[in-house]
């Protein structure tokens, strides 16, 4: 892999003592598309949250989550304040409680472009106008006088997409930018974020609870269980050869669209609470192959092949083969 | 707009007819005004003569048709007590209590407010304890217990204030700060959950995310959407400018329109009674539709169903 | 216990609500159901599918009888539904149950789920005492709870377990159908494969038909023997799920199933234009035109009928029946 653009090593998070995050190392491209699918709770929001320092103050967090050579965990607010909304842009699941009820639509977008791109007056007005005419907003210029409550949910993320572009960040990290969307409108939104991506370059990080989004969406899926990735691989691959048992529980709870009506392999049992978390392997409790080993103790994540790694000790043969083959 | 105007103003109108009949009914029934004013030794021609000047041997619906008549035609009647109109008994008193109640709003405002914020801005902080206590005690204790304690403390203790007449600006402070204080009290709370809960909404999230510095995200978009209920607890404050100084006025012996009306209602002055609660109903009728006006300027929610409407 | 006869049958629903525009605006007339006609056989699953406000939800509250339609019928078992709030609106009541999205707002938070379960029968004063509590041990293994989890409060179970507590609850006074509205949308992946599992061994092991109302068309599918798709009031297309699926007739269903997000899929998406409209505002013809990518003329004046084509499936569209050659769309109109 290239210069990472941003590296996340050995990324902790917890609240008033109960883990969120329990180390977590990603590193996301320039203008590659990763995703990161896992169950609520699984900290694929919290990951992105922490790494921008916008988890609440009673968050602890550790680790390291490197941009440029810049550490964010920790750092001064004037750093990441430059860095959110400028390198790294996000937009959230609800878009109509996400921008603010009292302020124009116009004075949402402006007030990012003032901070990262020093524009005021007229000319922020006219880049605010591009930018919502680039998200697909008909009659842009009008719309920048209007109020989030006079738009729909879809046109509503637009606006956060826009805001989003005004900083002409590196990485956008859309946190399930559809979820709160209709069936039709998610379409047009999964449209917009891959058409953004090719004109301006930029990264994209997709959380998602939906394996399918991310698959139409991304390159590369992180897939998040009870505070850690547990299975690393580009999209095709992990569809192929899916090698942890929880992604393979994941792809198979996935109700199919054509071929014979089956049975869904639904997987046993819920995610365990922060507060009693298994001694080894988080999903051993429900997983269809367990032995007593995954009890012993948290399985590293060991590379299958290049760019495809798991945390499973059952996935260890293939390790041993990769080690084999030179580096 | 226009609508939304009249409809307010309608039900205003029912509001304080309301008020007025209540007003009346409750009066008559709680003793004979003839027998209080002239005293209970007085010749029973004298009472009679009385009545008859007044109208009090009208039959009551008549009285009350007569009274309302009179009121539409801006004629609040005469006291009772003295002769002279009751409108000028009243209005006299105004500039007195507003000496004490418009201060006592700075101080509600200027205080309350930026405790509740800071409260809420560090909240479970060792502050934020304290001003919630400060803030429980403040609205549980009641005023004439308060201005009591103040009393005893620098007036009665320190000597350092005069405990109750009108003759310097000395003699305010005391009332002032009793007033203040409890209103300060209601505020801070207030304004402490109603920012507690914007801060809670994900467009404050979204602000930091654009990377908005965490000053501008307080002032630019939490504090305007955490007025939109502050300003109702306001509006109550400022209509109750003429009202709300019932009890303390009474603890400090203070003249104003709430002593008045203490004297008043004790000396069955019809006319001065109602006239007082008119005023009173006017004030807190007009300070709601105030309210109503401000909530459109804030929210633009609520300002496109208004344009909407007309 | 197999599928025999009809069981449930509306024709002609509708629903509609005064809506106020603004706070101080005149009424506006909505017609959340204009015209659902639909049919439901024994031990069978309909599946309702459409985006929100479509009206999907008003038909599943219309079928009970927990609202009165404005017009068309509905009737259940043969009968007509009486009138809700009648004692034999109640008596029926038992035989049709209704189970929600949100698991943890439909049970009683300072109850155990043991005491909410037997509730129903309590009510219709089914069985005494010992068999109730049996009744309800067994209601709890066939959701695939303990009977010891009988003693929880609903905050002590998960969003999934919560779900199947529901299920038992509804199942209590073994009704002849189940409303399903949105049952698994608010719950995890794995979790909703478990409930759609859960779902059709109930209906396996009762018999139970149902109507199961969801935005998902791969969820539908996994469950129901039919599909009904609802754009603004009205089905749009109904037919054997596979079918609608793999050939959708209607532009809408066409639209809904390419936007199943989809692994390995090509660049062949439809990304319709627009919003789902306004209720409030529907537009004149075919409801769907303004966002129709083969639209015509005719569409934008005469509203096309639901009915079947050579094959059978019932598809409510001027194009797909030959009646107007595929368009190419006709503009939108500019946006309120």
């Amino acid at each position: 892999m290239s210069t990472p653009l941003v590296e996340i090593s050995g990324l902790t998070v917890s609240f008033d003592g109960q883990p969120a995050l329990r180390g977590i190392d990603l590193a996301v491209a320039p203008g590659e598309a990763v995703g990161m699918v896992g169950e609520s709770g699984c900290g694929k929001s919290v990951t992105w949250l922490a790494a921008l320092g916008l988890l609440p103050a009673r968050a602890r967090i550790g680790g390291r989550v490197a941009i440029g050579g810049q550490d964010l965990v920790g750092a001064p607010a004037s750093v990441l304040e430059r860095v959110r909304g400028g390198r790294i842009a996000m937009i959230f699941q609800d878009p109509a409680s996400s921008l603010n009820p009292v302020h124009r639509i116009g004075r949402q977008v402006t007030e990012a472009l003032a901070l990262h791109r020093g524009m005021t007056g007229a000319a922020a007005r006219a880049e605010a106008r591009r930018l919502l005419d680039q998200v697909g907003i008909p009659d842009a210029a009008r719309r920048l006088d209007v109020y989030p409550h006079e738009l729909s949910g879809g046109q509503n993320q637009r606006v956060m997409i826009a805001i989003a572009l005004a900083g002409q960040p590196e990485l956008l990290v859309a946190d399930e930018p559809t979820t709160a969307l209709d069936v039709t409108i998610q379409a047009q939104i999964l449209e917009l974020l891959q058409s953004l991506r090719r004109e301006t370059g930029m990264a994209l990080v997709l959380i998602s609870h939906d394996l399918g989004v991310v698959a139409e969406a991304c390159e590369r899926v992180a897939v998040m269980y009870a505070g850690r990735i547990v299975e690393e691989a580009p999209i095709a691959r992990l569809f192929d050869t899916a090698a942890h048992p929880y992604t393979q529980g994941l792809l198979g709870a996935l109700p199919p669209i054509d071929g014979p009506r089956r049975r869904l392999a639904a997987i046993p049992g819920g995610v365990p609470e922060p507060w009693a978390m298994p001694p080894g392997c988080a999903f051993a409790p429900r997983c269809p192959h367990r032995a007593a080993a995954c009890d012993a103790r948290i399985p590293d994540a060991s590379a299958l092949v290049e760019g495809h790694r798991a945390a499973c000790i059952r996935a260890a043969p293939a390790t041993a083969l990769a080690e084999r083959m030179p580096a | 707009m226009l609508r939304f105007v009249a409809s307010r103003i309608a039900r205003a109108a029912l509001t304080i007819s309301m008020v007025v009949t209540f007003a009346f009914i409750v009066l008559r029934m709680s003793g004979d005004p003839a027998q209080i004013i002239m005293g209970a030794d007085a010749p029973p021609e004298a009472v009679d003569a009385f009545r008859t000047a007044w109208g009090l041997d009208e039959p009551i619906w008549v009285q009350y048709l007569s009274y309302f008549w009179a009121i539409l035609q801006g004629d609040l009647g005469r006291s009772m007590r003295d002769g002279r109109d009751a409108i000028v008994l009243v209005t006299e008193r105004i500039p007195a209590t507003l000496a004490l109640t418009l201060p006592a709003l700075a101080i509600k405002i200027g205080l309350g407010i930026p405790a509740g914020i800071y409260a809420a801005l560090h909240r479970n902080s060792l502050a934020d304890r304290i001003v919630m206590v400060v803030a429980v005690a403040g609205f549980t204790v009641p005023s004439f217990v308060l201005g009591l304690l103040l009393v005893l403390l620098f007036a009665v203790q320190l000597g350092w204030l005069p405990s109750g007449g009108q003759e310097s600006w000395r003699h305010a402070i005391l009332p002032v700060v009793t007033l203040g204080l409890g209103g300060a009290a209601v505020l801070a709370r207030f304004t402490r959950s109603a920012m507690l809960e914007v801060l809670g909404q994900p467009f404050i999230r979204t602000a930091s995310a654009k990377g908005v510095p965490w000053r501008a995200v307080v002032v630019g978009h939490a504090l305007p959407n955490a007025a939109i209920p502050t300003v109702t607890i306001i509006g109550f404050m400022v209509g109750s400018l003429i009202a709300g100084a019932v009890v303390v006025e009474s603890v400090f012996s203070w003249p104003g329109v709430g002593r008045l009306l203490v004297v008043a209602v004790g000396n069955r002055d019809l006319a001065v009674v109602q006239c007082v609660l008119l005023l009173v109903a006017v004030t807190m009728v007009c300070s709601n539709l105030i309210v109503d006006l401000l909530y459109g300027l804030l929210d633009p929610r609520l300002r496109g169903a208004a344009r909407k409407a007309a | 216990m197999r599928p025999g006869g009809v069981l449930l049958e509306a024709e002609g629903l509708v629903r509609r609500y005064g809506m106020r525009r603004g706070v101080f605006g005149r009424t506006v007339d909505v017609r959340a159901v204009d015209g659902v006609s639909l049919r439901l056989e024994r031990g069978r699953t309909l599946g309702l599918v459409g985006e929100s406000g479509c009206g999907k939800s008003t038909t599943g509250r219309l079928v009970l009888g927990m609202e009165t339609p404005d017009g068309g019928s509905v009737s259940f078992d043969g009968r007509p539904m009486p009138s809700p709030g009648t004692s034999a609106w109640r008596v029926l009541r038992a035989r049709m149950q209704m189970v929600f999205q949100d698991p943890l707002g439909a049970l009683d938070r300072r109850l155990p789920i043991a005491a909410q379960v037997v509730e129903p029968l309590d009510i219709h004063g089914i069985g005494d005492r010992a068999s109730r509590a049996a009744r309800v041990e067994d209601l709890l293994r066939a959701v695939g709870l303990r009977p010891d989890q009988g003693a929880r409060y609903p905050h002590e179970l998960s969003g999934g377990q919560r779900q199947r507590a529901v299920l038992a609850r509804a199942l209590a006074t073994d009704p002849a159908l189940l409303v399903c509205d949105e049952p698994i949308s608010a719950l995890d992946v794995s979790i909703q494969a478990q409930v759609m599992n859960l779902l059709v061994d109930l209906q396996e092991q009762f018999g139970t038909a149902m109507l199961f109302v969801s935005h998902d068309l791969r969820a539908v599918r996994q469950v129901s023997h039919r599909v009904a798709v609802m754009y603004l009031g009205r089905i749009v297309e109904e037919g054997e799920p596979d079918g609608v699926l793999r050939d959708p007739a209607h532009p809408y269903s066409r639209a809904l199933v390419s936007a199943i997000p989809h692994p390995g899929r090509g660049g062949q998406r439809i990304v319709l234009q627009g919003d789902p409209p306004n209720p409030a505002d529907r537009p004149t013809g075919c409801a769907f035109h303004p966002r129709c990518p083969v639209a015509t003329g005719l569409c934008a004046q005469e509203a096309p009928a639901l009915k079947p084509r050579a094959d059978g499936r019932l598809v409510a569209c001027h194009v797909a029946h030959g009646e107007a050659v595929a368009g190419t769309g006709l503009p939108r109109r500019e946006a309120a």
